[in-house]
Parts: C-alpha cells; sequence; structure tokens
C-alpha cells in the first residue's frame, strides 16, 4: 500500500472519528465547522476540476453554489407559504429539491460557459466574474426571496426518508459520504479519456485543435459538470445553514474557493479539500490564536496574518499543501 | 497511383493588413506524392499551412482535399478527414510522457472522448497503437519519458509520431527537421523515405539537402506566389529560382 492510500485512509478513519472525540471533550460546535469543511470541500474540489486540470480560470465559480443553495431555499420557502412557483408547490423533500437544484445549476452552468468559453486568457476569467454578479445581484433584487437579507428555511432541513438531517451529527455524515464519493468520482474522471483531454487541452489547446479535438465540446462539458456539483455543494450548505442569501454568490467566495484550490494544491484530488480544511480552520481559530498570543486588540483582523500566509504558500509551494506532502513524488495525474 | 489531386489549393489569399502573406496561390498535392514547398523567409510557407489545415481562415481561395470542399471546414474537422499537420515549434504536450502524447493522437481518432470512468492509462485500445507509432519514430525506449525531459530532436520526432497517429492521408509538414543536427536529420529523412508512396505529403523545409533528396516535386513560394514548380532537376536549374531564393543566401540556412 502507498503512501498516498494509507495517509488517505488515515484522513478518512478522522474523519469519521473526530465528531465523536468532539462529543466527548465537549466541543459539539465544532462538528459544524467540521460540516463546513466537507462542503467547501466539494465545492473547492468542483472548481479544482475545470480550474486544475482544465486550466479555466473561472471566477464565478460561487454562482452555482449559490443556485445550488437558492433552488433548496426557494422551494423550501414555498413549501412553508404553500404557495407555488412556476405551478410548482414548494416542497421540503431532499430527493426531489436536491436533484432539482443540481439540473438547475447545470443548466445555468450550461448557459453561461457556453459564452464565457467564446473567450480565453484574462477574458474568461472577467467574463466568469461578470456573470456571476449578475447572478448576485439578480438574487438581491428578488424581494419575495428576503433580497439582501435572504432566505430563512423555516421548515428546517430536507427531509429524507429515514435520515433524521436535523441531527448534526447524521448531516455530517451526510456531508462527509457525499465528499468522499465525489472525491472517488473525480479521481476516476481525471484518469479517464474524458479527463486525459481536459488536462491535454490545458497543457497545449492549439495541439489539440490540430489533432482534431473540439476543445470548446469538452471544456463545456467539464464546466458543466463542475457547476452542477458546486451547486450540490451549495446545497448542502443551505441545509446546514437553514438559510440562503446573496452572499453565496458573491465574488468574494469565488475568491474564497480559488484561494482553497490553490492552498491545498491545484490538479489534485485531495488539494482542495485540504484547503478548504486549512482555510476554514485558520478563519475559525486564527482570531482565538492571536488573543492567547496577547493580540487581542488585534483580533477583529485577523485577515492580517491570515493574507500573509496565504502569499507565503503561494509563493514558496507551489504545489500548495498537497505538493508540500509530496515533495519529490509523483503526484498521481 | 492516380493522379487525382488529393489536396488542391486554387485562388488562396490572405492579408495581414498591407501585407499579402498568400496572393493567389495555386498548388496541388497528387496522390502518394511528397511535394516540398521551399522559399525565403516570409515568402509566405507557414501562412499558406495554417490557411491549409483552418488554423487561419482565407480571404480568398479554395481548398479541396480529397474531393471535398474544405475551404470552411473548422480546423478541429479536418484531422478526422485525413488531413494531419505538425508545427515547425514543437507542439507537444509537455506534461506528459511520450506515450501519453501519442496516446492522445490515438484517442482523438478513436471516436469521442466522453468517456468518463473507465482508466485511459494502459488502455491497450489507446497504448499499442501508440507504441507503433513511438517505434516508427525510433521513440520506443523514451515512452515513459516526460515530453519535457526529452531532446530537441527527440521531441521533434514525436511531433512526428503524433500526427501518423492520427492516420493522415495527407502529412502537412511544417519543417519537420528545424533546429536537428546532421545525424538527426538523416534519420527523419530515411523516416520520410519509408512512408513516401503511402502517405501523400506536403513538406515545408529549409534543409535543401532534405527537400531534393525526399521530394518528388518543388514549388518555390515567393511572397505568397509560386513562381516556379517542377522537379528537383528542373528547380535546382531555373534561373528565377536561383535569383529568388538559392542566389539569394547560401542553401541549407534555416
Amino acid at each position: 500500500m502507498s503512501k498516498h492510500h494509507l495517509l488517505a485512509l488515515s484522513a478518512l478513519a478522522v474523519s469519521i472519528a473526530l465528531p465523536f472525540v468532539l462529543i466527548a471533550a465537549g466541543q459539539e460546535y465544532l462538528i459544524g465547522l467540521l460540516t463546513r469543511i466537507a462542503i467547501y470541500g466539494l465545492a473547492a474540489l468542483s472548481l479544482n476540476f475545470i480550474l486544475g486540470y482544465g486550466g479555466m480560470v473561472s471566477f464565478g465559480h460561487a454562482a452555482y453554489f449559490g443556485v445550488g443553495a437558492y433552488v433548496v431555499g426557494i422551494m423550501s420557502f414555498h413549501a412553508f407559504q404553500n404557495s407555488t412557483i412556476f405551478g410548482l408547490s414548494g416542497s421540503d423533500a431532499a430527493l426531489f429539491t436536491w436533484p432539482l437544484a443540481v439540473v438547475v445549476s447545470a443548466l445555468a452552468a450550461l448557459v453561461l460557459g457556453y459564452l464565457s468559453l467564446r473567450t480565453s486568457g484574462v477574458f474568461f476569467i472577467m467574463i466568469t466574474l461578470a456573470f456571476a454578479q449578475m447572478l448576485y445581484f439578480l438574487f438581491v433584487s428578488m424581494e419575495r426571496y428576503g433580497g439582501d437579507d435572504g432566505v430563512i428555511m423555516y421548515n428546517g432541513r430536507s427531509f429524507v426518508p429515514g435520515l433524521d438531517l436535523s441531527n448534526d451529527l447524521t448531516f455530517y455524515f451526510v456531508c462527509l459520504v457525499v465528499l468522499v464519493l465525489f472525491m472517488a468520482l473525480f479521481s476516476a474522471v481525471v484518469r479517464s479519456r474524458f479527463g486525459a483531454v481536459l488536462k491535454a487541452c490545458k497543457q497545449n489547446e492549439a495541439r489539440m485543435l490540430a489533432l482534431g479535438c473540439d476543445v470548446r465540446r469538452y471544456k463545456l462539458v467539464a464546466f458543466v459538470i463542475a457547476g452542477a456539483v458546486a451547486g450540490l455543494a451549495g446545497v448542502l450548505n443551505a441545509n446546514l445553514t437553514e438559510f440562503v442569501s446573496p452572499d453565496y454568490l458573491h465574488w468574494t467566495k469565488s475568491g474564497d474557493l480559488m484561494i482553497m484550490v490553490v492552498l491545498g494544491g491545484m490538479g489534485t484530488i485531495p488539494g482542495p479539500v485540504i484547503g478548504a480544511g486549512v482555510f476554514l480552520a485558520l478563519e475559525e481559530f486564527l482570531p482565538a490564536i492571536m488573543e492567547s498570543m496577547a493580540l487581542a486588540q488585534y483580533k477583529e483582523h485577523w485577515r492580517i496574518v491570515f493574507g500573509p500566509l496565504l502569499i507565503i504558500v503561494v509563493l514558496f509551494a507551489r504545489g500548495g499543501i498537497h505538493g508540500l506532502m509530496f515533495r519529490g513524488q509523483s503526484n498521481g495525474r | 497511383m492516380a493522379d487525382d489531386p488529393i489536396l488542391s489549393i486554387e485562388g488562396l489569399s490572405k492579408s495581414f493588413g498591407a501585407l499579402r502573406a498568400s496572393d493567389n496561390l495555386n498548388l496541388d498535392v497528387t496522390e502518394g506524392e511528397l511535394h516540398a514547398v521551399i522559399g525565403p523567409n516570409g515568402a509566405g510557407k507557414t501562412t499558406m499551412i495554417a490557411q491549409v489545415c483552418g488554423q487561419l481562415a482565407s480571404d480568398l481561395g479554395k481548398i479541396t482535399f480529397a474531393g471535398r470542399n474544405i475551404t470552411h471546414t473548422p480546423q478541429q474537422k479536418r484531422p478526422g478527414l485525413g488531413l494531419v499537420r505538425s508545427f515547425q515549434i514543437t507542439s507537444i504536450f509537455r506534461e506528459y510522457t511520450a506515450l501519453e502524447n501519442v496516446s492522445m493522437a490515438v484517442q482523438l481518432g478513436a471516436g469521442h472522448s466522453f468517456r468518463f470512468f473507465a482508466s485511459a492509462q494502459g488502455d491497450p485500445l489507446l497504448r499499442e497503437p501508440a507504441l507503433a507509432c513511438l517505434d516508427q519514430v525510433g521513440l520506443l525506449a523514451q515512452a515513459d519519458t516526460e515530453a519535457n525531459a526529452l531532446s530537441h530532436g527527440q521531441q521533434r520526432r514525436l511531433e512526428l509520431a503524433m500526427a501518423l497517429a492520427r492516420h493522415p492521408k495527407l502529412l502537412v509538414l511544417d519543417e519537420p527537421m528545424a533546429g536537428m543536427g546532421a545525424e538527426e536529420t538523416n534519420d527523419v529523412i530515411a523516416l520520410l523515405q519509408g512512408l513516401k508512396g503511402k502517405i501523400s505529403m506536403l513538406l515545408v523545409e529549409h534543409d535543401m539537402d532534405a527537400v531534393f533528396a525526399l521530394a518528388d516535386r518543388i514549388s518555390v513560394l515567393v511572397y505568397g506566389q509560386v513562381i516556379a514548380s517542377g522537379d528537383p532537376d528542373v528547380i535546382r536549374n531555373d534561373e528565377r529560382v536561383k535569383e529568388a531564393y538559392l542566389g539569394a543566401s547560401e542553401v541549407g540556412d534555416a
């Protein structure tokens, strides 16, 4: 068994055991952090599929995260109100609203990706950012769904037969299973023929065209897959917080996802998940750490420490944290 | 061999501002022929290749390939018809091994790539033909070497192997010997010699020894126009050619 497999299994064992340790230590509230790490790990994983493997620097990935969340939030809103949307009555059934949210996110990615992929380089970055901001303002303007303030899911988390999602521990394990499932799926896809095309497009698009590859079509399919999975992450986050607001789609959220990918290690499967873990853990604990170092008056400004930390990682560890862990070894591309 | 041209270029033009890179250019390649195009730097050879392969849209003119008007066929559809090119400046997948580079070319010739789960690594349907192509260009021993780590000459041959893996009817070669040493050049000449008759080739090359050793027919391109065309002996003795090209600089400068 290779070092990779051993580490992956240990990480999985820790992810399973940790919530029970937290409960035993009386720190249940941290299960929420673990759940967030799993959810953002999933979102960052989906971004990494197009960014790290496909070389598409999408600066609007939070749009699909937000669209997925809003579908679940809006359906929950109508279920609570007993009203309809487009002739559809509201629902809290996960088996209906979750796939619906994923399909709507995928459609959004299909339309925006179709338009964005006509550009490349800096223009692609800017157009994906612009589209995401357009969607952001669209949701801000939807007064019915709270506008700026967002939608509260008064009925609580989605309903799944036989599972009580309102239990935080159960919900954490649902998120963990989804994350592990998609890590396994993506790790198969990047090794498949489709993945080979995607990675080749990143390395040399002109050559792919000259060899007879309809580059844009493959990139678009990858873009849609990434959008759909980000939508699923949004669904989970809406359920975690029982709340959806335009903040889900804000460009800083897209930036956070990109930072997670780069911090953890682009073009690797564990990288974005590691990045999400480190990012969110720092966000959670840095203020407390600063307090303990007699810097209490600055703890509100924990980003002053966080920013330089990021810069150091990006400058000195080009493969991110994953690259540091496996320095000098093949990264299983 | 049939005498029907596999490729015919009629009245092809392309301007960049005031510069006429191709100017009412006429040229054909008959089935099985190796047709070499020579000309001084800036004569429009690379522009012509870009037009033939669809990388550049033409302002005017018509390109017919295997009896089919391909003037407006998108670049990525042409290799599927049998029109495959290699690049003057090595264009490979640098993070892939030599085998993965050629496997990608094989894969693109083997139907769509919307296959998401089965591993492509070690797939014998890709691996076997790819290894055969590597063998053909003498890179079998370097199959698992990352393309970045190959020498320049090896990269040039990898470039060729990728084109061959798409089973071209017409191979368009943009200076395949560029930057190669004498020994490597001879290897490639021998390789192309072996392909002659099986694959039609349109060869642009600065190495005159290679051109005269390989070509069935040579056309001389100056200012985007063909000023002379004929078998190597005719071209060698053509006054206009000597004046425009061979006389201007010593033979064989790249």
